[in-house]
């Protein structure tokens, strides 16, 4: 049991600098994205936080804002493959177009929003 | 579509052109023509009858739709509707899939703002044959992203006529299916659309589709368990690609709050257990998407390390989080699902738990002969379609494919969900005829430009016709072609370089796609059209004869002619002139709607069926004996009592048949009421024979009363065929105020409460004034 913990950590070790290596590769535009849908993760997670504190009363303010945050993480998410050059199924769609979708869907969604908020 | 016949006449690029901008038009002026036929084929009752509203839920719609245009959307939004369920109410605007009535309600508005003064009426009666024109040309565009242009127009001609549909969407039929089927359609169409170009917007229009599917019809739910089951079933089959993603997160997070802010959906949409698969199915292509990206960043040896890693750590948080949820939702007595949607999972279910939903004749599984009067033809075309769609097998037809198998599913539990499976259905047929056609126009093509060129290998060009094997080789090329080009996966490299070599083995051998035998091909083509020929005459007669019955009138036709049986409608407008405007009428729930829409009058139970107990009160008072259902219906405020009898004229569905269901769901609310006490060994019978608790029955006295005097002491009941047990009564607590022309529907007047009771002192009997109506006796309060 010793041997396979050690190497274990050894193999997560391995994995973690590869992934850090792989990683640290991609485009900056990319990055840019997933630090957007970092942070919009990490509101969503407050929120359900300051949830379970304070109680979920006005239950359509917590859901419009969960599903804000949600909401604007997967389009972003949508973005990044879209705009991904290593993407071959995208390789034809210009990345104005990408971003205009974007924007236009995320407007559909705040609108929603906005309407649930109360 | 056609794959081009030989090689030698190779179009030039002018010509290519020309020849698709023809097509193109061609298709457009088809397009047009289906929609007219689509509309055209539901104004058989107008024809026949009259352009009125039909049935009892549309009624409610109807009278919803004169509400919003009379006094505006934000009235709407908050109205308590206190001329029903007395004295209770119903919350419209929180109760009610609003789609309809506000789809109808800006027509009209589009079209007072125009100037064209049509009344809310014809409005209502005409959206339904607009709305699926509309339909069609979603059907068309449906098939078209499956199969190709010759497919969707096949498809939308077969859905303008299926008689599945014209039976809930005839002129006058202006109920929620009526509009819910084009966006159920349309949905599909715009969600196919997102899978084959991944492009975000349609995925937002998928969404607002999606919205007014919700707005339409409580059916949504379907579109909300499909989706995600064919997501689960893409990623189970290797699938998975961004577009997928890009089809679905979107909808789920977009579709959840858009539906959450329809009221009646309100916050069922992530607290029911109809929408628990979306997020799960959600929560898994995330993890599949995740899997993929870091497996393209990996190599392979550290991927698998990171396999073994997540596998043994993600088992656990697994394991704890499928816990949670299953202590979650086994909490629920009913699992977190509604009553209906329980009902249709597990057929058994509303018989032994929801009487109401088990009673409601829409509600029983389909009998064989109804699959053939519904579908006709499609029923044997269908499985040639589910094998066209294997050949080649695209996201798109995979859909198409689980949509089928999921709708024939639901429509054996119901005979109402047949509707949903007209859609798919037709598809399905769509695609096989337009493959068949293919095939036979192919061989006839390469017949006639074989002989215009005189080949010497003429003889062993045409292979022995099998209709089968040819159609698969043929379509066996093309899915070649296909899946070089739509699988790029790393894991079918094996499968790929098999399928690379065999093009060039196949190529050597055939260069000619395999085609019929030219005789055979025109014999098929004619067969073919004859078919299609049945499917029309089928569809039209069906439509004519049998659905398009408005049954608020009734004809019959004997030797002197015509009969028109308008009694409801006598009895409405008797109602409404002879009464005070404040008057509460009691009868079955079947007539609440149009009690309230036509008469204008407070009810106290309708059709929609919302509280068990009120239903159960009224089928107590109309079971038990002539005093108590007065005293029921007295506490109730009930000043006339409405019931529909049909022993006259033969009217099958009138209350006496109904009776039955009348015991059973007073029964379940108030034991006292057992249904074996109004039925002798077993049958239900109302002649000399029956039950004194039946002959004693409120509703056997309203029906028969003085019913021997029509046929001069016989009392024969021509629906029941026998003669009535008890002919010689006297009302004491009722006095018939109406009865229409020809029996069908008969009003009565509560009696007033006595002054003084004259005979044997009764127990708590004292000196009550006259303007008490406090009776002597004890009074059982029956729900207590």
């Amino acid at each position: 049991m010793g041997k396979s913990t050690v190497t274990t950590k050894d193999d997560a070790q391995a994995l973690f600098h590869s992934l850090r290596s792989a990683y640290s590769s991609t485009p900056t535009n990319l990055k840019i994205i997933d630090l957007y849908v970092l942070f919009a993760v990490f509101t969503a997670l407050i929120q359900v936080g300051y949830m379970a504190i304070v109680g979920s009363f006005p239950f359509n303010s917590f859901l419009s804002g969960v599903l804000s945050c949600v909401g604007t993480a997967v389009l972003a998410v949508c973005l990044r493959i879209q705009v991904n050059k290593e993407n071959k199924e995208f390789k034809d769609l210009p990345p104005e177009r990408a971003f205009a979708d974007f924007v236009l869907c995320n407007l559909v969604l705040h609108l929603v929003i906005m309407n649930f908020l109360g | 579509m056609a794959v081009p016949v030989d090689n030698l006449t190779k179009p030039t690029p002018a010509s290519s052109t020309l020849r698709f901008a023809f097509g193109n038009v061609l298709a457009f002026f088809i397009l047009l023509l289906i929609g007219v036929l689509a509309f055209s084929i539901r104004l058989f009752s107008v024809i026949k009858y009259e352009s009125v509203i039909h049935e009892f839920d549309p009624y409610f719609n109807y009278r919803v739709t004169q509400f919003l245009t009379k006094n505006g959307i934000y009235d709407f939004w908050n109205w308590f509707d206190d001329r029903t369920w007395y004295p209770l109410g119903r919350v419209i605007g929180g109760t009610v899939y609003p789609g309809l009535t506000l789809t109808a309600g800006t027509i009209w508005k589009v079209l007072q703002s125009l100037n064209i003064p049509l009344s809310v009426e014809t409005v209502c009666v005409f959206t339904a044959p607009v709305f699926s024109a509309f339909a069609a040309w979603a059907t068309y565009l449906l098939t078209k992203e499956v199969k190709g242009t010759g497919a969707g127009l096949t498809a939308a001609v077969l859905l303008a006529m299926v008689p599945s549909y014209i039976s809930r969407s005839v002129a006058g039929s202006y109920d929620n299916e009526a509009v819910a089927i084009f966006a159920l359609i349309f949905t599909f169409y715009l969600y196919i659309k997102t899978l084959n170009t991944g492009s975000l917007f349609y995925a937002t229009l998928n969404s607002i589709a999606y919205f007014y599917m919700v707005c339409s019809w409580g059916g949504y739910t379907f579109i909300i368990n499909l989706i995600p089951m064919h997501v689960l079933l893409c990623i189970v089959t290797g699938r998975y690609s961004s577009r997928l993603y890009i089809a679905y997160a979107p909808l789920v997070v977009l579709g959840t709050l858009l539906a959450a802010l329809v009221p009646v959906v309100g916050f069922n949409a992530v607290m029911t257990s109809e929408h628990f698969a979306s997020f799960l199915v959600f929560i898994v292509i995330h993890v599949v998407a995740l899997a993929y990206y870091i497996k393209g960043i990996l190599s392979p040896k550290m991927f698998k390390v990171a396999a073994t890693l997540v596998v043994s750590v993600g088992v656990v948080v697994c394991c704890a989080v499928v816990a949670v949820l299953v202590a979650v939702v086994a909490s629920s007595p009913t699992k977190g699902w509604s009553g209906r949607s329980l009902s249709l999972l597990d057929p058994t279910y509303a018989s032994k738990y929801i009487p109401i939903i088990a009673s409601v004749s829409e509600h029983q599984p389909p009998t064989w002969p109804s699959y053939f009067m519904d579908l006709n033809v499609l029923a044997f075309l269908v499985p040639a379609g589910i094998i066209a769609c294997f050949a080649p097998l695209s996201d798109a037809s995979s859909f198409v494919i689980l949509y089928l198998v999921m709708s024939v599913y639901f429509s054996g539990v119901m005979v109402r969900l047949m509707l949903v499976l007209a859609p798919a259905a037709c598809i399905m047929s769509g695609i096989a005829l337009s493959e068949a056609f293919d095939v036979f126009t192919r061989s006839i093509k390469f017949y006639i430009s074989n002989l215009s060129e005189f080949l010497q290998t003429d003889a062993g060009d045409t292979l022995p016709g099998n209709n089968v094997s040819p159609q698969n080789e043929v379509l066996k090329n093309e899915k070649k072609e296909d899946t070089l080009k739509e699988r790029p996966s790393r894991k079918n490299k094996k499968k790929e370089k098999e399928n690379i070599e065999k093009p060039y083995v196949k190529s050597k051998t055939e260069k000619r796609p395999l085609v019929l035998p030219v005789e055979a091909s025109f014999f098929a083509l004619f067969l073919t059209v004859l078919l299609g020929g049945f499917y029309v005459v089928h569809s039209v007669w069906a439509a004519a004869e049998a659905y398009s019955a408005p049954s608020i009138v009734l004809t019959s036709h004997s030797h002197d002619g015509l009969h028109v049986f308008d009694d409801f409608r006598e009895a409405y407008a008797w109602l409404s002139h002879n009464t005070e405007v404040d008057d509460k009428v009691a009868s079955w729930w079947d007539y609440g709607y149009q009690t309230t829409a036509m008469a204008n009058r407070t009810v106290i139970v309708d059709n929609n069926t919302w509280n068990n107990t009120h239903i159960a009160t009224v089928g107590t008072a109309m079971s038990s004996p002539e005093k108590a259902g007065w005293e029921i219906f007295n506490s109730l405020d009930v000043k006339y009592v409405l019931v529909v009898f049909g022993g006259l004229v033969g009217y099958p569905s009138d209350d006496i048949n109904k009776f039955l269901w009348m015991v059973r769901i007073g029964g379940g609310v108030f034991p006292h009421i057992k249904e074996p006490d109004y039925l002798r060994d077993g049958q239900y019978r109302i002649d000399s024979q029956a039950t004194p608790t039946m002959l004693n029955s409120l509703m056997y006295k309203l029906s028969y009363f003085r019913f021997v005097e029509t046929d001069g002491g016989k009392g024969y009941d021509r629906v029941r065929r026998t003669e009535i047990g008890k002919k010689y009564f006297k009302l004491t607590h009722f006095e018939e105020v109406f009865t229409t022309h020809h029996w069908m529907v008969r009003i009565y007047k509560l009696k007033p409460q006595k002054n003084r009771i004259r005979g044997k002192t009764k127990k708590s009997k004292s000196k009550t004034s006259p303007t008490t109506p406090r009776s002597g006796t004890v009074k059982k309060n029956p729900w207590h």
